[in-house]
């Protein structure tokens, strides 16, 4: 059945400034999906992000919105959650916004352990702004800032937030557009801190660069190297060099940090 | 179980081509940057191309 995306869209405001093919708009709808599966009510939802062309996200979206600072999404998000624990946030945004200016409100937000829902859109370039590399171009790959080849080691956001202790993490790529919506849902579900990186694309900035000649043939790439965990567990770090690990990476159970914040409110006033 | 029945928004459609591609019964075609729908019998209802247009342009209905 043909999913009513209109009930979580802002009147009026389609079509969107994306560009053609721009993999945002994929999983913008997979967002929208996983919000209804979980039933989440409106008015009890915050939906933050900061700037770039995923951060252009929240103004579609019929919930209460923040579109913030460049880098600074998660730093909002955590004010929302410390002052109204009772509301789902969600935080959505780009690399560049995420990983590289926002890098270290991403980690520590992930250290914390706060309950919200990450969505990070890795395009590996910084679309919005004409195509500078990011810390996640791919070594060798060109960008506007590096038109002889990138230089530069990538970040793997996914191991990057288990590394910093994300409690769930889980990846897909834009042409796994059916499970967008499963893994952005288990990550609502889960309690803590849950980080879900979707590897898209920027035909525009990045693409054209690259030599891809259509974000399909960029879509085909990533049906070609994904590889489900279950699958990767059996294969050699070799085997599984230029291959993209989908599905849930970690899931574990660590106190939240609303909660642990709660409990010093609880101590500091018995005493 | 009847054809499904496609639907276009053309003024969303930006004719990226991704429908079309990932389409596994060739159902659509463009016609220059606007999706054409030239073999709806063909359609089995599978979703991929309402799933992955990122415009929100294409409608399966299975009513
Ligand atoms: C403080 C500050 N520095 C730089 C910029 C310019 N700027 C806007 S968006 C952006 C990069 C966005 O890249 P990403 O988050 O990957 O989003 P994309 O556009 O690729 O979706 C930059 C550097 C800014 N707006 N504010
Ligand atoms: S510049 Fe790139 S990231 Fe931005 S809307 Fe266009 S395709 Fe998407
Ligand atoms: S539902 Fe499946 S078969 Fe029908 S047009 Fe879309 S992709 Fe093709
Ligand atoms: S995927 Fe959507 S925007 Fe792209 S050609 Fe098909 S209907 Fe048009
Ligand atoms: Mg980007």
């Amino acid at each position: 059945m043909s999913f009513d995306y209109d009930k979580y869209l802002r009147p009026g405001k389609l079509p969107h400034i994306w560009c053609p093919g721009c993999g945002h708009g994929i999983i913008l709808k997979g967002l929208l999906r996983a919000i209804d599966a979980c039933e989440l009510n409106k008015d009890n939802t915050a939906i933050v992000s900061g700037i770039g062309c995923a951060s252009r996200l929240p103004g579609y979206v019929d919930f209460n919105t923040l579109h913030t600072a460049h880098g600074r999404a998660a730093a909002f998000a955590t004010g929302i959650k410390m002052a109204k624990p009772e509301m789902n946030v969600l935080v959505v945004g780009g690399d560049g916004d995420g990983v590289a200016i926002g890098g270290n409100h991403f980690i520590h937000a992930c250290r914390r352990n706060i309950d919200m829902t990450y969505v990070i859109c890795n395009n590996f370039i910084y679309g919005m702004t004409g195509g500078q590399f990011s810390p996640c171009t791919p070594t060798g790959d060109r960008a506007s800032t590096t038109p002889y080849g990138n230089p530069d080691p990538v970040f793997d956001i996914s191991q990057l937030a288990i590394g910093a202790g994300a409690t769930f993490v889980a990846r897909s790529t834009s042409f796994h557009a059916a499970q967008i919506d499963k893994l952005i849902a288990e990550g609502i579900r889960h309690k803590g801190m849950a980080v879900i990186e979707i590897l898209d694309d920027c035909p525009t900035t990045y693409g054209r660069r690259n030599k891809f000649r259509s974000v399909v043939d960029m879509m085909k790439r990533f049906k070609e190297q994904a590889v489900p965990v279950a699958k990767a567990e059996k294969m050699s770090k070799e085997e599984l060099d230029s291959k993209i690990v989908t599905g849930i990476l970690h899931r574990e159970e660590r106190p939240e940090y609303c909660e642990q914040y709660a409990q010093v409110v609880k101590t500091a006033r018995s005493l | 179980m009847s054809t499904p029945r496609l639907e276009i928004i053309e003024q969303y459609c930006k004719g990226c081509s991704i429908c079309v591609e990932f389409c596994p019964t060739n159902v659509l075609e463009m016609d220059g940057f606007l999706v054409k729908v030239v073999r709806p019998e063909a359609c089995i209802g599978c979703m991929q191309c309402e799933l992955r247009c990122p415009d929100f342009a294409i409608k399966v209905h299975k009513d």
